[in-house]
């Protein structure tokens, strides 16, 4: 690739969220559910986890139900939905000349620091996802537009909530 | 009619491959809309770039409008479809947790995915947390698990809440997105642009403007036509559903109901469509009795929905006309394990009869809604064929049997069996939703 090969810009906003919208209802068409990563993550998790301690997943309910005894956690619509989320994500940066190895963060701090609290921000999205029972795609997207009222509740919430705390973190994004 | 089984119809590669590709759509749109890079994320919530609220409700508007549109049109069961559960206080505290996470790591799981996809190092980083967080959730929720249980109000969509039409309730929506976008944009040219608020441009451009009239005109259309009844959805429903009335596999001889009775790992209700006299001279025990009208008013319709998954429901009249008008109204708005007892209450005593001297034949049980049995007096639940998964008839009162006391007093009677039917096993218990989106 030549360095002259500029990023591309990304497409109108409503543009993607058309498309987005498009996606969302194609797969509530044809499956009958959204689409959604979190539960993916649990899953690649407990997958994880069964492999060093099998024992005690099937002791904790929470990740037995997903690979307790000969359950296969890996086998699962919301791994394979991984995988193309992936997969779509990278093509469409290949296409736009986005793909890149490096940090993006804020202007005023190091990318160390960057590091640290996209560690720190995931462990408390993720723990947040599961209280939630999924994430912003799969509970506030998907289960907003099948007007879930709860999933409305839990949109407001991350919003709210994201607004409330701006101002502590500002250094981070400034 | 959609949504597909897709378990059922494909198999497993072909399986894989649909859902790969879905993924594979979004996570390209979220790519395309820039969710890739962090600080787009972030700017969101100091008012810099509003990426984040356009791309995302513009997404749930226009799934929603096309959602309503395709069930208006009788293109597809919502029944079927998923709609993520509502427990409010765990979703509601789950997403200000979600919140601060936002901000400190300037992701969500979804779009982390994207940016670790385009080598993105903090995506990636953030993903590993996100991993940690989704474990340390599994090691401690059984600490609270009453609160994740708790204010558990089932399936509620703002429909039923707000009690308007489906399409009343999308038009709301697209309403306030659209006054949300334009909240946004005045304040990303203050804040993020630093324009003074005199300068701040306040009419949207024509491209804009023709996206918002395009969604509120399909919105009326949704209003103006309004959603299928009953009746309307089950001549849509398809024929796998007509088949399986016209080969009876929905009717359920009432020897497979006492089995299941029996079972204690399935939970049986059974609903009697019967008039009040009717129930009051016999009725199976721990039936209740019930009005079609008063099963689809929404708080009974949505209690039958929600039942836990090992539940079968069976509808009985005194023949079958009635109970199968009542299952082609339930089953066409969704209700799970739902089946007609074979033959009605007519065949049910035929199978389990009552003592001669408690009720008389008087005509056939041949599926007709008329009363094949004259009761001579209103034994409500309290004869031994009401309750035929008992085997004995000790703790029955026999009026007949009452009179030969005398001959062998103190003795019991020797206890009842009932004759063992054969049957056709027609019960399937199904989990309703096989595919339960990103949540599951």
């Amino acid at each position: 690739m030549s360095a002259n090969q500029q990023p591309r810009p990304y497409v109108n906003p409503y543009v993607a969220g058309t498309l987005l919208g498009v996606v969302l209802f194609a797969s509530l068409f044809v499956t009958g559910g959204g689409l959604g990563a979190s539960a993916a993550m649990s899953r690649v998790q407990t997958g994880v986890l069964d492999l060093f301690a099998p024992g005690h997943v099937d002791r904790v309910a929470y990740f037995a139900e997903m690979a307790g005894g000969t359950r296969n956690p890996w086998a699962h619509y919301a791994i394979y939905m991984l995988v193309g989320t992936i997969l779509g994500g990278f093509a469409s940066g290949l296409v736009n000349r986005r793909v890149k190895l490096e940090t993006r963060k804020g202007p005023r701090i190091s990318v160390q620091a960057r590091w640290g609290f996209a560690l720190l921000g995931g462990a408390i999205m993720g723990y947040g996802a599961r209280m939630a029972r999924g994430c912003t795609s799969g509970q506030a997207l998907s289960g907003g537009a099948v007007l879930s009222v709860g999933s409305w509740a839990f949109a407001m919430a991350i919003f709210a909530s994201a607004y409330a705390v701006a101002w502590f973190f500002r250094r981070l994004w400034n | 009619m959609a949504p597909y089984d897709l378990a059922a119809s494909l198999g497993p590669v072909a399986y894989a491959i649909v859902f790969g590709a879905i993924g594979f759509g979004f996570g390209a749109a979220l790519e395309m809309g820039g969710f890739g890079d962090t600080r787009k994320l972030a700017g969101q919530f100091y008012f810099k770039d509003m990426t984040v609220l356009k791309v995302m409700f513009t997404g749930i508007v226009v799934a929603a409008v096309l959602v309503a549109l395709a069930t208006s049109f009788g293109l597809l069961d919502m029944s079927r479809v998923f709609v993520n559960p509502t427990y409010l206080w765990p979703g509601i505290v789950g997403g200000l947790i979600m919140g601060v996470g936002f901000v400190i790591g300037g992701f969500c799981p979804g779009t982390s995915l994207v940016a670790a996809s385009t080598l993105k190092i903090d995506g990636m980083i953030f993903l590993v947390g996100a991993l940690l967080g989704v474990w340390l959730f599994g090691e401690t929720v059984g600490s609270f698990q009453s609160f994740w249980l708790s204010s558990y109000m089932g399936r509620f969509t703002l429909p039923d809440w707000l009690g308007l039409p489906m399409g009343v309730s999308v038009l709301l929506v697209v309403v306030m997105a659209l006054a949300l976008f334009w909240a946004g944009d005045l304040a990303q040219q203050h804040f993020g642009e630093k324009k003074p608020w005199a300068e701040v441009k306040r009419v949207p451009g024509r491209g804009a403007l023709a996206f918002a009239g395009t969604l509120v005109a399909a919105s009326l259309v949704l209003v103006a036509h309004g959603q299928p009844t009953p009746e309307e959805k089950f001549t849509l429903l398809g024929a796998e559903v007509r088949r399986s009335v016209e080969e009876r596999g929905i009717f359920v001889d009432p020897a497979e109901v006492v089995a299941l009775r029996r079972d204690i790992g399935v939970k049986v209700v059974i609903l009697d469509l019967r008039g009040e006299p009717e129930f009051n001279l016999f009725h199976i025990g721990g039936s209740r009795r019930v009005t079609l009208e008063e099963l689809e008013t929404p708080a009974r319709l949505k209690s039958l929905l929600d039942q836990p998954p090992s539940t079968v429901t069976f509808l009985v009249g005194n023949g079958e006309v009635s109970a199968l008008n009542a299952w082609k109204h339930l089953i066409a708005q969704g209700v799970p394990n739902l089946y007609v007892i074979d033959g009605g209450m007519n065949r049910w005593l035929e199978r389990y009869p009552v003592d001669a001297c408690v009720a008389e034949r008087v005509g056939a049980s041949d599926g007709r809604d008329g009363q094949a049995w004259r009761f001579l007096y209103a034994t409500g639940s309290t004869q031994p064929a009401a309750w035929p998964e008992i085997d004995t008839s000790r703790s029955f009162r026999s009026p007949c049997v009452a009179k030969e006391v005398d001959v062998h007093p103190g003795a019991h009677h020797a206890a009842r069996s009932w004759p063992v039917h054969a049957y056709t096993k027609r019960v399937k218990l199904k989990s309703k939703a096989a595919v339960k989106g990103g949540c599951g």
